[in-house]
């Protein structure tokens, strides 16, 4: 037992447990319970966002109308991704954040506890009340995710429900990265300098700055889409003298950065994990520091790839077609890094490395499209196409969503004690890696043979490719029920094996958590480690 | 039971593999008719085998790795995990390959831009959900539709299988026609939200916002007809505006023109003369099919919550001057018909439903009245940049 334990730190006053009770999720301030209340609210979310993909896929079964109305459909491509992005992918990444950084740094929880509580709840808010639009007069927004003007201007009476709730989720997200910037940066174990952070950590701090610059960002694009249809500005309206484009850049400049902020600290966990199986340091931990950085930096000056359409002066068109193929050349770097970490490795294959070696090939695959989009003539004809449905699916799912479930897998037997089903897990993986391409391959196919996105039919000869993305799309579904019934198994015993401090063999050379008991206590840290693994010195 | 049948046959598809799909269906891009779209086909291909190569490198290293670098062939792990030299060979060897691929991009991109010494221009205006075509040399304007078979087929649960239904959702009723090996200037405009226009046979898309213009050109070298959809998310009926072109030869597109010219002529002229109820009813019905139905269903039952009934609404059955005030400029979800629908059809469909659907108000208004009130409408304005 490693001597970080705090017990014997206690002087006068007893253990701090857990409040007994319900209340105890609710007024929480322990980085350990919020991070478990995201993480479970990003799966809740995640299988909400689900069902709408799968109601999606169930209407391009075949051609014709057969399940849902038109609007309706387009309120679900909206709702889905939104729910998706602001509910799912982003609240588990926080989630881990929470557990994992004070873990990692040697900190005895997050820099400012209440608000870490209220950013929670807030989020809770905002997707409830983005979801309450489903119910009100005229339907959800079906505007797309990205909420364009004019048409966004026709919503119903979800219109400003819709856009109150993105700024109570922008406000959530603030708080969020605020308490993560202060964490890492005031709260290190003192021999920990920042380059000798986990590259988690590395990621979420930058990931936590693109979200401070880019949330007021949006809001601010919201607003200004609030008094144009209830106060008579016009900024967005070409008949009072504004400019509908105009949205779209401000829109992009958040947007952009927030794909990033859902794909760095997938970057951050899968350089966690690959190292701890490869039984390897991670290969060149101070350019994959300056790779982040720089894909961060890059984030912000490529926004109007998304809009090489709209009719751009040529000379912008080419400078964001340079500025974007630039992005290749640090995430090149990054995945020939991972691979040199696996390169003369001793590698083992639990699950969580499984799911990671799966992100690496499928991110890549979703890079590729990338960089084929990039070259903005060729954009002309993928542009709003299913190849960029695939493409950015590519980046979304088996990336970032096989790295929230990795990190489960790889952090759930030190949080709770209990080793999770490995053959059922195994299992799960294998259905998820071969339906994620059965569901999101075929619509490369379908993106060049000129099926455009959002629509809720289409042309007979596109046929075959949607029945096969379709009965993909519900086997991965599917198989995240197995999901979830492994992640219960895993709280409510496991296996009942034996786990470890470290989990996995040697972990401990590879970060400070796994010095910790298992499971984790309530309280760690409260007088910070004297050493710190120092694996890549 | 069909869809049975297709499961099992999207099932056979995914155990043998690929290429057993339909005869016309295509997996790559399609090279298309022009100069243009071979140059961006040649780029896609270019950039597509860069991507190969790339993976094959990438993606062979790293299953070596994981085929011999294991733990349970009892390899041991080494320890090295930096090195400057390599750092440095796969930062310069992306970027050369990305200066290789920018070269060619570069020169395919000022090719499209460049619309000097055309020919003849469109222009094309998006309109919430169909396609305005307006010949700038010839003076001919229309509207393009989604034609009558595939609407019917595309209700929700109509019964008709998509299938028995010729191009399905990417038929119009009134399409673009062009002559070819002529240079084309099209000048986009949207009138209500934002489109966008693409046949992927010409290579490239180009978005029609309200209040701007945009342009772009092309010249088809091969005659033949060439389909294509809106690509820009644009409300309820967005996958539901298809668009048709018909390239010609030369002088077939100019006897096209002349008899275009000829219809304007008589279309006019019916717009003058005085109609009858019946006959007004008869038209307002079909009318009604092509452009109402989809909203207020065809027996203008609505959509509760949404889309409202006709039926005995108080719109339809009140003054028949305001509902065509409504008709002319729309009202939320319900665009402005003012310059869709010409004289005679708004005419029609306005005396239609208060004779059909279940009312039976028994007014009616002429073609030439509606024609003084279009008249009124306020041309669409444009920024003069772009």
């Amino acid at each position: 037992m490693s001597a970080v334990v705090a017990e014997h730190e206690h002087d006068d006053h007893h253990d701090h447990g857990p409040e007994k009770g319900l209340l105890r999720w609710i007024i929480t301030t322990n980085h350990k319970d919020i991070g478990t209340l995201y993480l479970l609210f990003a799966l809740a979310m995640f299988f909400v966002g689900g069902t709408m993909a799968l109601i999606i896929r169930a209407e391009l079964f075949e051609p014709g109308m057969q399940f849902v109305s038109p609007q309706f459909f387009n309120s679900m491509t909206t709702m889905h991704a939104l729910v998706m992005v602001f509910g799912a992918v982003m609240p588990g990444f926080v989630g881990f954040a929470n557990w994992q950084i004070p873990l990692m740094i040697g900190a005895p929880d997050m820099a400012l506890p209440r608000m870490n509580n209220m950013s929670f709840w807030l989020l809770v808010a905002g997707i409830l009340m983005l979801a309450s639009t489903l119910f009100m007069e005229g339907g959800a927004p079906a505007s797309g995710w990205t909420l364009y003007p004019p048409l966004v201007l026709q919503t119903g009476a979800a219109f400003p429900f819709a856009i109150f709730s993105i700024h109570l989720l922008g406000i959530s997200s603030i708080m969020g990265a605020i308490n993560i910037i202060a964490t890492i940066l005031n709260m290190r174990a003192p021999k920990m300098t920042l380059m000798k952070m986990p590259l988690f950590v590395w990621t979420w701090l930058i990931t936590a700055f693109l979200l401070i610059a880019i949330m007021p960002v949006f809001a601010g694009a919201v607003t200004m889409l609030l008094t144009d249809r209830f106060f008579d500005t016009s900024f967005f309206d070409a008949a009072g003298g504004g400019d509908p484009v105009l949205y779209q850049h401000i829109f992009w400049f958040f947007g952009h950065p927030e794909v990033y902020v859902m794909i760095l600290p997938t970057f951050g966990i899968a350089s966690t994990i690959i190292p701890v199986f490869a039984r390897k340091p991670l290969f060149g931990y101070s350019s994959m520091v300056y790779a982040t950085a720089a894909i961060a930096f890059l984030s912000f000056i490529v926004w109007a790839h998304h809009m090489f359409t709209v009719g751009m002066p040529v000379a912008g068109e080419l400078y964001f077609m340079y500025a974007t193929m630039l992005i290749a050349i640090p995430t090149g770097v990054k995945i020939f890094n991972w691979t040199a970490t696996m390169w003369k490795g001793s590698m083992t294959f639990e699950t969580p490395m499984l799911f990671s070696i799966a992100f690496v090939v499928l991110f890549t695959m979703g890079g590729f499209t990338g960089l084929m989009m990039s070259l903005a003539p060729v954009d002309f004809q993928y542009h709003d196409t299913y190849f960029i449905v695939a493409h950015f699916h590519y980046t979304l799912v088996p990336a970032s969503i096989f790295i929230l479930m990795a990190g489960g897998y790889f952090w759930l037997p030190k949080w709770t004690g209990n080793m999770y089903d490995e053959r059922l897990a195994k299992f799960h993986f294998w259905l998820s890696v071969i339906s994620v391409n059965i569901l999101f391959f075929p619509q490369h196919f379908l993106g060049l043979a000129g099926m455009p996105r959002r629509i809720p039919d289409y042309a007979v000869q596109f046929t075959d490719w949607n029945m096969v993305s379709s009965i993909g799309a519900f086997i991965f579904g599917f198989s995240q029920l197995l999901f979830l019934y492994i992640v219960i198994k895993t709280i409510r015993g496991g296996t009942g094996e034996e786990v470890t401090d470290e989990v996995w063999e040697d972990a401990h050379k590879h970060g400070l958590e796994w010095t910790l008991p298992s499971p984790v206590p309530y309280h760690t840290f409260a007088t910070p480690p004297e050493k710190i693994p120092t694996e890549h010195f | 039971m069909v869809k049975t049948k297709q499961l099992f046959a999207g099932l056979a598809l995914m155990t043998t593999g690929l290429g057993t799909a339909q005869a016309n269906y295509t997996l790559n891009l399609m090279e298309g008719v022009t100069s243009i779209s071979r140059d961006v086909y040649g780029l896609h291909m270019l950039v597509l085998w860069v991507c190969v190569f790339i993976g094959v490198a990438v993606f062979g290293t790293m299953f070596y790795s994981i085929y011999f670098h294991r733990k349970s062939r009892g390899y041991k792990a080494s320890n090295f995990h930096e090195s400057t030299k390599v750092e440095i060979l796969w930062t310069i060897i992306p970027t050369v390959i990305l200066i290789v691929l920018a070269i060619p991009a570069t020169k395919v991109m000022l090719e499209m831009n460049d619309t000097k010494d055309s020919e003849m221009s469109i222009k094309v205006t998006g309109w919430q959900w169909k396609w305005e075509y307006e010949y700038l040399d010839s003076g001919i304007r229309f509207f393009s539709s989604l034609d009558e078979a595939s609407n019917k087929a595309r209700q929700l649960n109509s019964g008709i299988d998509p299938r028995t239904v010729p191009n399905y959702l990417l038929e119009v009723d009134k399409p673009l026609v062009v002559p070819i090996n002529t240079k084309i200037r099209f000048l986009f405009t949207a009138a209500d939200v934002i489109h966008s226009w693409w046949v992927p046979q010409l290579g490239w898309k180009k978005d029609t916002i309200p209040g701007y213009i945009n342009e772009a050109w092309t010249s088809v070298d091969k005659a033949g007809t060439y389909r294509g959809q809106c690509t820009e998310l644009c409300g309820r009926d967005h996958g539901f505006m298809p668009i048709v072109v018909i390239a010609m030869e030369k002088p077939d597109y100019e006897a096209w023109v002349a008899k275009q010219q000829g219809v304007a002529v008589e279309k006019a002229a019916a717009a003058e003369k005085d109609w009858s109820q019946e006959d007004l009813i008869v038209k307002g019905e079909s009318v009604y099919a092509n452009n109402c139905a989809s909203c207020h269903m065809a027996d203008g039952a609505g959509l509760a919550g949404t889309f409202p009934t006709i039926t005995g609404s108080s719109v339809v059955t009140g003054d028949i001057n305001a509902q065509v005030e409504l008709m002319l400029k729309g009202k939320g979800m319900m665009p402005a018909f003012g310059q869709m629908l010409d004289p005679v059809d708004f005419a029609a469909v306005s005396t239609f439903i208060r004779n059909g659907l279940g009312n039976s108000v028994g007014d009616s208004i002429q073609p030439a009245a509606i024609k003084s009130l279009q008249a009124a409408i306020p041309a669409v304005k444009y920024d003069d940049d772009e």
